[in-house]
């Protein structure tokens, strides 16, 4: 029974627990002892709550037989990127600066994930300050994919992705900059989305590029991760940048899963060189049993989604140098070289020094260079003015079709400490997830298959207009429908990493 | 403490030079919570007692904007016959220092709210029209108090203490343009302008600007050219003054620097100065060279303001009359004198005058208990006159007993004493300390028969017609009868006798 339970999708336990069928708290200590059972190889999570999680398992029971109404997730385990603020739980952002920091406030996620009866495993690794695409840039040690133990589970949410890969946790929520819901989500093999910017509150997640950061859903099914965004979703008078909106009917477009007449647009400058030839071929055959399935697919050019990398790291770099700054020592978190003989400044500066590490030194130092005096101009008002035109090409091509669709990666997940060393080379993970970050509008990677060449898993992307969400879910859920047909069942039972 | 500057005499400065002067003053805010969270903007709580993760600046925190202090910010503007901007953004002004809980503070730099206004200022008859450049909304940091140490600065400091209550309470940032064509009066317009902007403010009802407790502070900023030249001279900038005397203070010493810094061929260092109340020097602080880079940029976390058309003039038609043509208007009617209105408005009487007038008294009799006792006592208690604990209406009815001969001035002072010691009203103090005067002939008789029996040699030179020498018998009797006496019956009564 045990083994059956973290088996099950999101929807079949929040069932399952509706009915009587099965107690929360049973499906809560299936996934504590399956976290027990491989997390030292996943490393999927950097704190585990098993306390809390059985406490939180036994108020939905209690509930239940009290009659009294459950949420639609109710009772279905959850892993939490550990950028989330949780008051009964540390929150590191896996970085050392914040080793041990337990936040005195839930985050807006949090706090509707606990009122919906969703049970919190624990909080996940993650790339320090959501800065990478592997996990390797983590203080505590990188996650591992179970497709390929010695691969990267993408990042920067990629202790969460593999978490949901290793049937540690049915769902995981991860926040997306520049890809890292995506990424993570298709390298693992699972379904991953990145909300329209606004659509989810970023109140208590622990910023790393305020304008881009949105929280997400990750899960092994399209309709699980639709089930999550509505949860995790809707205005919060706390977030000014909030949007004051309905949620879109993401659940609804999940099993609707129907893209007869809906027009495809396939991004033209995502092929080509630098796309591994498995991911491209998948792709491809994907992209056609869409238009098997009644969608109309033509080819749109997006010319300046070219230069959406560099502008991300112009503009997510010169937020975080600002963001980051509060981490001095001061207040909480750690505090280095205070010996009574230290100035305040001396004090901050060996903290900063201490705590963060190289990856997030490097971006604070390109940031803080493109906001100077001087170069400003050059580099961050530059960069807006690209964003600018992204928006616009985003604009133009949603005259011509109802959703944009791209591999969601170049390539499969990489060994780890393949491209540890070549920043440029980690970079280009995030070349097709960037754009919908810069245009704040809504996405969805979805597995299409495994490369032939190294048999791991490649995702597709969706992408839609602000708040067009659920068109997302429409052609995601359509096409998983299709190739689990094709395939007999779920991309994710031909893992053998863990076997 | 700092080593003696060269300075030239004032007028001797003045021949040679001509001063520009320029002031930035901020202002809090009297709104009931902070920017951008729901804490209280009490002045004097426990440290630390008003704090929440949003003005502590917590990882995951986010800022909203309070409605009401961009509508006193405009109400600012509006009353500085601003421009109010259409749509402007907050930016973020970054550096560190540890009573800044996020490392930054939120400001606006190139889209201020209000811009290009005017203040007119009146000096010895003349008036100066003080351009203004901008009104802008921000968020007060918190509080250091540097222990140990000489200078009560961070340098030099065995260990500093913060309070967070004053961080994010928000703050108005008024600037002037430079000021030209005061000569000599640059001292005196200067504390003009700053003392006819807080009584502005106070009658805007924004903010209770008081100067003592840091509500209003100024920046001054002085330079000096020859009086031939085509352009200004490089300018200094005095931080922190603190009062309105000190504003004067502090133009004047800096021309007296200046000049002498002039007058010996040197050039005046562009850089920032510090005040010292006790002498009423200047001491140079940072120079232009280490000024810090702070990187502005706009503040992605919050919405750009874009107040509109019809909330903007429907705060222009709630605007109260401003000070200047409301003095003007009681002048004229109360009838006194350009020296008595001043002398009102500096001890801050003018409303309570304004009440009392209102409540019966005559103009005179209301300006004179004001400035007279009450202004006294409130020296001597250390309070001001509208904290003491007595109401216009009070002092109107004290002075309708002395109209009706029920009180004499001397009473009159003792009931005021009465009544500011809590003993009640007027008549009820009256009532209990048997205040009234005593004309009634019968009860005088008795005591003015003493009194020419206790003094025959007085009551003889009566007699023989030196009326003058009455004024002995006229005290004792008062004295006797402890001041309750009506003196001029009094008078009379012993003439009778002795005619």
């Amino acid at each position: 029974m045990t083994a059956e339970l973290t088996q099950l999708t999101a929807a079949e336990i929040a069932a399952a627990v509706a009915a009587g069928e099965v107690s929360a708290v049973e499906v809560t200590q299936a996934h504590l002892d399956r976290i027990v059972e491989v997390d030292a190889d996943v490393h999927a999570f950097l704190h585990v709550a098993g306390i809390g999680a059985i406490a939180a398992a036994e108020d939905v029971d209690r509930k239940r037989a009290a009659g009294e109404p459950l949420g639609p997730l109710a009772g279905v385990p959850l892993a939490l990127k550990d950028v989330m603020a949780t008051a009964d739980m540390p929150t590191t952002c896996g970085s050392k600066i914040l080793q041990g920091w337990r936040p005195p406030y839930d985050a807006t996620v949090t706090r509707r994930l606990r009122d919906a009866g969703v049970v919190i495993l624990g909080k996940t690794n993650m790339d320090e300050f959501a800065m990478g695409s592997s996990t390797e840039n983590s203080a505590y040690g990188p996650s591992h994919n179970p497709w390929d133990l010695s691969r990267i589970p993408g990042g920067s949410s990629g202790g969460s992705s593999a978490a949901v890969a290793a049937y540690e946790a049915p769902l995981a929520i991860g926040t997306d900059t520049g890809g890292s819901i995506r990424q993570p989500a298709a390298v693992c093999g699972i379904v991953g989305t990145k909300p329209t910017y606004g659509g989810s509150s970023r109140y208590g997640l622990v910023a790393f590029a305020s304008s881009l950061d949105t929280p997400g859903p990750l899960a092994r099914t399209v309709l699980d991760a639709a089930l999550l965004h509505e949860v995790m979703s809707g205005h919060d008078p706390c977030d000014s940048t909030s949007v004051d909106a309905p949620v879109p009917p993401v659940v609804a477009a999940a099993r609707q899963a129907d893209v007869a007449g809906l027009r495809i647009g396939v991004v033209a400058e995502f092929s080509g060189d630098g796309y591994q030839a498995g991911v491209q071929a998948r792709f491809t055959e994907a992209v056609d049993l869409l238009e098997s399935l009644g969608a109309k697919v033509v080819e749109v050019s997006c010319p300046h989604f070219t230069y959406a990398l560099p502008a991300y790291y112009l503009i997510a770099p010169s937020e975080c140098s600002s963001n980051l700054a509060r981490f001095d020592g001061m207040r909480y978190g750690l505090r280095t070289g205070d010996d009574g003989t230290r100035s305040a400044d001396e004090v901050m500066s060996l903290t900063r020094a201490a705590g963060f590490g190289p990856e997030v030194k490097r971006r604070i130092m390109l940031g803080t260079y493109a906001l100077s005096s001087g170069y400003y101009d050059a580099y961050y008002g530059k960069a807006q003015q690209v964003r600018t035109l992204i928006c616009q090409d985003f604009d133009a091509a949603f005259e011509q079709v109802d959703v944009l669709v791209s591999p969601t990666t170049p390539t499969t997940a990489f060994a780890i400490g393949e491209r540890a060393d070549d920043p440029m080379a980690m970079y280009l993970a995030d070349l097709c997830t960037i754009p919908s970050d810069l245009a704040g509008n809504a996405a969805i990677s979805v597995p299409c298959g495994l490369a032939p060449e190294d048999g791991l898993p490649v995702g597709l992307q969706v992408m839609a207009p602000a708040l067009a969400d659920d068109r997302t879910y429409r052609v995601a859920g359509a096409l998983e429908a299709a190739l689990q047909q094709r395939w007999g069942g779920p991309l994710l039972a031909q893992a053998k990493g863990l076997a | 403490m700092a080593q003696t500057a060269q300075l030239v005499p004032y007028d001797e400065a003045l021949g040679r030079y001509e001063p520009v002067i320029g002031l930035e003053t901020h202002v809090e805010l009297g709104t009931r919570t902070k920017m951008f969270c729901g804490c209280p903007t009490t002045f004097g709580l426990e440290p630390n007692s008003a704090v929440c993760p949003v003005c502590l600046g917590l990882p995951g925190s986010l800022p909203v904007a309070n409605r009401a202090s961009i509508e006193y910010t405009i109400r600012i503007g509006l009353a500085l016959n601003c421009s109010i901007a259409t749509w402007c953004r907050f930016a973020r002004k970054n550096y560190f220092y540890p009573d800044m809980p996020k490392d930054f503070q939120i400001s606006q730099y190139d889209e201020p709210l209000c811009t290009d206004g005017w203040l007119d200022v009146a000096v010895e008859g003349q008036t100066f029209r003080v351009g203004i450049e901008r009104v802008h909304l921000e968020e007060d940091t918190g509080k250091s108090l540097h222990m140990g140490g000489a200078t009560g600065r961070i340098h030099g400091a065995d260990y500093s203490l913060v309070d967070y209550n004053r961080a994010g309470i928000p703050l108005v940032e008024v600037v002037t343009k430079p000021v030209t064509g005061t000569g000599a009066l640059a001292p005196a317009v200067a504390r003009a302008y700053v003392t006819e902007l807080r009584d502005l403010l106070r009658s805007l009802n924004v903010s209770d600007v008081r100067m003592e407790e840091g509500s209003l502070r100024c920046d001054v900023n002085t330079s000096l050219a020859p009086r031939d030249a085509s352009e200004w001279g490089t300018r200094t900038e005095t931080k922190n003054v603190n009062s309105l005397r000190s504003v004067e203070r502090a133009v004047r010493f800096e021309i007296e620097r200046q000049a002498a810094v002039l007058d010996a061929g040197r050039k005046v260092v562009q850089e920032t100065r510090h005040f010292h109340e006790e002498d009423g020097t200047t001491a140079a602080g940072r120079s232009k060279e280490e000024a810090q880079d702070y990187r502005y940029f706009p503040e992605p976390d919050l919405v750009p303001v874009a107040p509109d058309a019809g909330w903007v003039e429907q705060i222009r038609a709630s605007l109260p009359e401003v000070p200047a043509a409301r003095r003007a208007r009681l002048q004229a009617d109360w009838g006194l004198s350009e020296l008595d209105m001043t002398a009102l408005r500096n001890a801050g009487a003018l409303d309570l005058v304004e009440a009392t007038i209102a409540a019966g008294a005559p103009a005179a009799e209301a300006r004179k208990w004001w400035l007279g006792e009450l202004a006294r006592h409130a020296n001597e208690t250390g309070t001001e006159l509208s904290a003491l604990p007595i109401t216009p209406a009070q002092v109107a009815r004290v002075s309708a007993l002395v109209q009706s001969g029920t009180l004499n001035d001397k009473l009159a002072r003792q009931v005021l004493d009465g009544v500011l010691a809590g003993e009640g009203d007027p008549d009820a103090v009256v009532e209990a300390r048997g205040l009234a005067v005593v004309s009634d002939d019968s009860a005088l008789t008795e005591a003015v028969d003493a009194a020419i029996a206790a003094d025959p040699d007085v009551a003889a030179k009566i007699r023989d017609g030196k009326t003058a020498a009455a004024g002995a018998l006229v005290g004792a009797v008062m004295k006797t009868t402890r001041g309750r006496a009506d003196a001029t019956r009094v008078r009379e009564l012993i003439l009778e006798r002795l005619s």
